[in-house]
């Protein structure tokens, strides 16, 4: 409350910070100063103050760090018009989306992961420019495919695309798409695959009820997509309990490989 | 000044009870010495940030009678286009009016930072009142100003009542000058605009001087209730209020020492109040008369500095345009 206050007040006055919390689960006592102080500013001023802010830090679950510490905070932020949400998986989005999150003029949150600190990436040439940016706002499909969408961000998307090199061996080929960006969607990049492959799949790592993946179902139905799909939208979410600390217990409360080649296969009537 | 703000807060009494003003008005009139005092004190180039009673602060920061009340009155012509209202009005170095008491305070200790990153010597007043002087994030932020040094005036406007509680209720220490603990601390009158000036400099003074923050209660009084959905009696008397209003007005002290001392005829001062009511009057008219916001930029402002694009409305079919 009081740090996460004063990195608003200064962008406010017109400095960049970066405010980082240790993980998302602390920025619950700040997010006052987030949503209220930050978010909305810019609008409740009538575009008069702006507040480019940066608020960053791991989001959901690492490894046995049990119940409060292991929470994904995509839908409560991705929830609240005047941010950015920002979710990137491998080391290019973390570079180019950090950039990008830093020159906005607007607050943008951040949610890395923990797990991904330490996962190395083969890093294209052009990610090694200092001026590399991601746009805030574009999915980026990482495997092309014709037979289902699998939609994911963050850690999950690795999962997606391990899910994928097991099925193509079976003849299935998976559209892996990675949101990179929660808030604004790039509900058209997911419509248009959607409209190719028929099938639809979302892969997160929080909880199932008003997250990610239930907007997305939302926003298919509401688009042209829906009429292209030849099956329901299914959803493979983490688990609808606080998470646990025994690891057989935490490891069946996020998705696995197995739970996204199951949903893949169940959407697909296989 | 005090009696501008003063007229001002009375024609927003008015219209709130015509329905002209809706949702939230906290108004000042009493604590007039605070606002116009303090901006005595400081510089334009100095920063301030309130909490919810803004509307005086809003006008000594700057922005004119008009503004303010069409901003109260929700039209285009307030200082917010109409989509902020009584508690959300900001102006150059004026970073509001904030509705959820003590956030503002972390946000001037960081306006503080700013200020001292950017080495002007600006400082920033950044205040609260009784109520949220309790609050977990004032020593929160305390602690990071003295810190680190920042240039931060803290100002508790202590009017004796958070809401309906009176601070005996509500403090185990009343003795807000000192509630900063290892941050120095001056009890001042806040009735008194001149002393309240003199406190501001001396307290700027302290802050551009290096000496990290400092902290100020005034103690001060206000007339109508916490709201104007709080009619102010249940928990004080009518004869508390008028005894405040008989002996320690600001508006009236100031006048009888102008008139005492010789620097104003009681005719000059009876002048500046035709005039000020004649501000208000004007204000008034344009704040009932001008145009709601129009409905098309309802999604304007989400963003800055961003292309066009489109906000969901009631349902998918409805969609406002969003631009910058």
């Amino acid at each position: 409350m009081g740090f996460a206050g004063i990195a608003v007040g200064a962008a406010m006055a017109g400095l960049r910070p970066i405010c980082e919390f240790m993980t998302f689960n602390f920025s619950m006592q700040a997010i006052d100063q987030v949503i209220n102080s930050a978010a909305k500013t810019y609008y409740m001023s009538g575009g008069l103050q702006n507040v480019p802010i940066v608020f960053r830090g791991p989001n959901g679950a690492s490894a046995g760090v049990a119940a409060q510490h292991s929470q994904c905070f995509a839908a409560w932020y991705g929830h609240c018009p005047g941010l950015k949400v920002v979710s990137p998986w491998n080391a290019e989005d973390a570079k180019g989306l950090i950039k990008s999150a830093i020159r906005d003029n607007n607050p943008v949150v951040m949610l890395e992961n923990e797990l991904m600190y330490g996962v190395a990436f083969e890093f294209p040439q052009e990610a090694q420019s200092k001026d590399f940016l991601i746009p805030i706002g574009k999915a980026k499909i990482e495997r092309q495919g014709t037979h289902i969408t699998v939609v994911a961000h963050s850690r999950p998307v690795g999962h997606c695309v391990e899910a994928a090199a097991v099925l193509a061996k079976e003849g299935i080929e998976c559209e892996v798409i990675n949101m990179r960006t929660i808030r604004p969607m790039d509900i058209e990049t997911i419509e248009a695959s959607v409209m190719k492959t028929n099938h639809l799949v979302t892969v997160e790592g929080g909880w199932p009820q008003f997250g990610v993946g239930a907007e997305i179902c939302a926003r298919i139905m509401e688009g042209p997509a829906f009429n292209f799909l030849d099956a329901p939208a299914v959803r493979v979410t983490g688990t609808d309990v606080p998470m646990p600390y025994a690891k057989i217990l935490e490891d069946n409360c996020v998705p696995q490989v197995k739970d996204i080649i199951f949903a893949i296969k169940k959407t697909l009537n296989i | 000044m005090m009696q501008t703000v003063r007229r001002m807060e009375l024609k927003a009494d008015q219209l709130y009870k015509q329905k002209i003003i809706r949702g939230f008005c906290h108004l000042c009139d009493g604590q007039e010495a605070c606002c116009v005092g303090m901006e005595a004190g400081i510089n334009p180039t100095d920063h301030l940030i309130t909490a919810y009673r803004a509307h005086g602060f809003t006008f000594t920061r700057g922005l004119s009678v008009r503004e303010i009340l069409a901003e109260l009155t929700g039209r285009r012509g307030g200082c917010a286009k109409g989509k902020g209202g009584s508690m959300h009005m900001y102006a150059k170095n004026f970073y509001g009016g904030n509705g959820i008491v003590g956030a503002q305070v972390p946000l001037g200790a960081g306006i503080a930072l700013a200020c001292k990153y950017n080495g002007k010597d600006e400082v920033c007043l950044t205040l609260y009142g009784d109520g949220a002087a309790n609050q977990g994030q004032i020593f929160e932020a305390y602690n990071m100003a003295a810190l680190w040094k920042l240039p931060c005036i803290f100002i508790c406007e202590n009017n004796r009542y958070g809401m309906g509680t009176s601070v005996e209720r509500a403090a185990a220490s009343t003795d807000y000058y000192k509630r900063g603990d290892f941050i120095p601390g001056m009890r001042v009158d806040g009735m008194d605009v001149l002393c309240v000036r003199e406190a501001t400099k001396f307290a700027a003074a302290h802050c551009r001087a290096g000496k990290g923050p400092i902290l100020m209660e005034l103690q001060t009084y206000r007339y109508h209730g916490h709201s104007m959905s709080d009619p102010g009696v249940s928990y004080r008397t009518r004869e508390e209020i008028q005894e405040v209003r008989s002996k320690s007005d600001p508006i009236m002290l100031l006048k009888d020492r102008m008139v005492n001392s010789n620097l104003a005829s009681v005719e000059e001062l009876k002048e500046i109040d035709v005039e000020v009511r004649k501000e208000i009057e004007d204000a008034a008219q344009f704040a009932t008369a001008d145009p709601e916001p129009p409905l098309e930029e309802l999604g304007y402002h989400i963003y800055s500095n961003e292309p066009p694009f489109e906000v969901r409305g009631a349902n998918q079919w409805i969609k406002f345009k969003s631009i910058s």
